[in-house]
């Protein structure tokens, strides 16, 4: 059962098409990640509301809210940068923020490129296998950068690639160590058509390999498109949450329902 | 994916990685070093140019020079320390990654290390050349102060330089955070220096020595400990 | 108290301050009666005249200054950075401001004292110059503090600052002491209990009580005061 903090907004419409929110996992124990209770303050104010998720190995939850709903924070402390004031997190039975066991199961991609634009694509990615702990880096480096379609670019430094090309790298950078847990906070901001591509390439590739991907994305089509769960986030609070219907999410309801779900805050 | 092997952290490997990391990204573009040579550079030439043999004695005068250009133009480095993990958010990657908090600041503490002991080993003869001092075993002694001095500036420097990056006008501040710590490191030093210099034997600076010793060894652990704190979390 | 007070009192501190601290006015008055038991009643030093009264200010000010507003800043700091609540760090801001005033007084009382001992209103005296590095400590504090605008940030930071600083001042009066420029420390700065008189050491004690607690009423106003603007900015961003 989903421990979602509904606000007086629950979406009716949701409710009526007989879906069910977040109950993707039949008990913690099959869950990939969980998170229970996760609040978050700044000063006496809460922008992360008691917030609970159960997410399945092979899933995607595809969040989507208003600037300042939360979401980034929320996704900050499932990836151990933050600590929750209140609630527990965990992955694959570990609690987060983990110690170095847990933390390598973690990929984290943002809209910044988390890369040194000095050093070449090939150096940010073999520091960054190397930091995970990878025994054979360079193997693993040159494995991601082709899947990525990177491997041609691999001795260029970061500076001189273009914003798409520079995200790509990024993604590379995130899943060289084959990361259980990827949070993706808005990926898509600034890629071409080629990158958006092969970012939602890998993002398929890791959900039938087992990983659990969280994904923040102003971007409702390709959000939907992979999402095997989807909520929204508004003052730090999930108020709505829905699973993958059999046919599929159709954009167009969503983007009704949600605009009514959010209307004011923006 | 293809099986994929682990190795445990290790405090070690990851500070190398990172202090070749900043320097690789240093080297590469250079800027930062070459500033600091040439501040050093100049700003001897400067004071040698302003000084009056005939007052004050070269050995006299040199020391306290010495120092408080490496000051200066340790603080140009440090400036740098965390810029790099700021642009692009970096810092983010690394601190989700298995690698320690502790290992950071001393792969940071260690590349800015690197550095400052770069620009001194071209001030040094710099020093020595413009102001003409001789030349002879002591200076190994003063190699021996520079390095300890090295150790508590850049452990001192590389924290206020993460605390400093958290604000507006971060150039601004580290000086005048990390200045009121160098001072139990450039005083020594200085006048360690100025006795070694002077011809006096190594058991006369002992007192200097065993100062930076202590130093370095509180603020090395104290700065490693501190450090998480300068991360939001 | 009147029902005003009361009332202010007891309601939340978003209210204005009590119009009447009791502390301080009691502060205030020992400070008076040290000072007139000071000038009147203790007889001034032989050799330096009047000018040497300003010891019974400089001193409690160096003793309240240098070790007990910087030994709170550390403590209340490093006790935010374990249990991280916000009342430490407005007690170590606090801490911090009112050390600086009693810090200052003890530089310009010193320097007025230096010019009727040696003739010159600074001299690199071991206690001066100690003085003097802490004065600059305190001040980045908190010049460190304003620029922070992110209150969390500002409370871990100047935190981070201040148990930092503490560990530093051994080490400052280690390296003053070591520094061959200094001036021999001049005995007459040193209070030898056999050079004063019983009435000297009497009036010593009444300051030093009296200036503690001024010291102690003042941070608590300063305390009452960020609270207040706390619970203020509070209310604007909620």
């Amino acid at each position: 059962m989903p421990v979602a903090d509904s606000a007086a907004g629950v979406s009716r419409a949701a409710e009526a098409a007989g879906v069910s929110a977040l109950a993707g996992a039949a008990d913690t124990a099959d869950a990939a990640l969980v998170a229970d209770g996760v609040t978050r303050k700044y000063g006496a104010r809460a922008v992360v509301k008691n917030v609970s998720l159960r997410l399945n190995a092979g899933d995607c939850l595809a969040l989507f809210g208003p600037n300042g709903a939360g979401k980034t924070t929320l996704l900050r402390m499932l990836g151990g940068l933050l600590k929750p004031y209140k609630g527990r997190m965990t992955l694959l039975g570990q609690e987060l923020p983990g110690e170095a066991s847990t933390r390598r199961l973690l990929g984290v991609i943002s809209h910044r490129s988390m890369l040194y634009d000095a050093l070449t694509v090939r150096e940010n990615v073999m520091f960054a296998a190397e930091c995970q702990g990878l025994r054979h880096a360079a193997a693993a480096t040159d494995a991601v950068l082709k899947q990525l379609l990177v491997h041609d670019r691999a001795h260029t430094p970061v500076r001189a690639l273009s914003r798409g090309l520079q995200q790509r790298v990024s993604i590379a950078r995130a899943l060289v160590h084959g990361p259980r847990l990827v949070l993706l906070d808005e990926p898509y901001t600034g890629l071409d058509e080629t990158g958006a591509r092969a970012l939602t390439d890998a993002l398929r590739a890791l959900k039938s390999n087992g990983a659990t991907v969280v994904l923040i994305t102003h971007n409702l089509s390709e959000g939907l498109a992979l999402a095997t769960e989807t909520a929204i986030m508004r003052d730090g609070a999930f108020v709505h949450e829905m699973a993958r219907p059999a046919q599929g999410y159709v954009v167009t309801e969503y983007a009704t329902m949600y605009r009514e779900l959010v209307a004011g805050v923006e | 994916m293809n099986d994929l092997a682990f190795r445990e952290p290790s405090f070690i490997a990851d500070s190398i990685r990172i202090a070749r990391k900043d320097l690789l990204i240093e080297f590469r573009s250079r800027s930062g070093f070459l500033s600091a040579v040439v501040f050093a550079l100049l700003s001897l030439a400067i004071f040698r140019f302003s000084w009056d043999p005939t007052a004050v004695s070269s050995i006299d005068l040199a020391p306290g020079i010495l120092w408080v250009i490496f000051t200066f133009a340790g603080l140009l480095g440090l400036n740098r320390s965390f810029n790099v993990e700021q642009v692009d958010r970096a810092m983010d990657a690394l601190l989700a990654s298995p690698v320690s908090r502790e290992a950071v600041f001393a792969g940071k503490a260690l590349g800015n290390f690197v550095f400052v002991m770069a620009v001194q080993l071209l001030a040094l003869p710099t020093l020595a050349l413009f102001f003409g001092l001789p030349v002879g075993p002591e200076w190994w002694g003063v190699l021996a102060v520079a390095l300890l001095a090295g150790a508590g500036f850049v452990a001192v420097g590389t924290l206020f330089a993460a605390v400093a990056s958290n604000t507006r006008l971060a150039e601004m501040l580290l000086p005048m955070l990390a200045l009121p710590f160098f001072v139990p490191v450039l005083i020594p030093a200085a006048q360690a220096t100025s006795s070694l210099l002077a011809g006096r034997p190594i058991a006369e600076v002992l007192p200097e020595l065993k100062i930076l010793g202590a130093f370095d060894i509180v603020f090395m652990a104290a700065c490693a400990l501190a450090f998480p704190f300068t991360l939001e979390e | 108290m009147t029902t005003a007070s009361a009332l202010d009192a007891r309601s939340t501190s978003v209210r204005r301050l009590p119009p009447v601290d009791w502390l301080l006015m009691l502060a205030v008055v020992a400070v008076a009666g040290v000072v007139a038991r000071a000038t009147l009643y203790t007889p001034a030093d032989a050799m330096l005249g009047a000018v040497q009264r300003l010891f019974y200010v400089h001193v409690p000010s160096a003793i309240l200054g240098m070790y007990v507003a910087c030994s709170v800043m550390a403590i209340a700091g490093g006790l935010y950075l374990w249990i991280k609540d916000d009342r430490l760090d407005r007690v170590a801001e606090s801490a911090a401001e009112v050390g600086f005033v009693f810090l200052t007084v003890v530089l310009v009382t010193g320097s007025i004292w230096g010019k009727a001992s040696w003739g010159t209103y600074w001299a690199w005296e071991p206690r001066l110059t100690s003085a003097l590095f802490l004065w600059f400590l305190v001040l980045s504090y908190l010049v460190l503090r304003d620029a922070i605008e992110n209150r969390e940030a500002r409370a871990r930071l100047s935190a981070v600052l201040g148990v930092l600083a503490l560990l530093l001042v051994p080490f400052i009066h280690m390296t003053v002491y070591l520094f061959r420029g200094l001036h021999p420390e001049p005995i007459v700065l040193k209070p030898e209990k056999p050079a004063m008189s019983p009435e000297m050491l009497s009036t010593f004690g009444f300051a030093m009580l009296a200036f503690t607690v001024l010291f102690f009423a003042m941070i608590r106003l300063r305390y009452r005061w960020a609270t207040a603007r706390d619970a203020r900015l509070e209310l604007e961003q909620a």
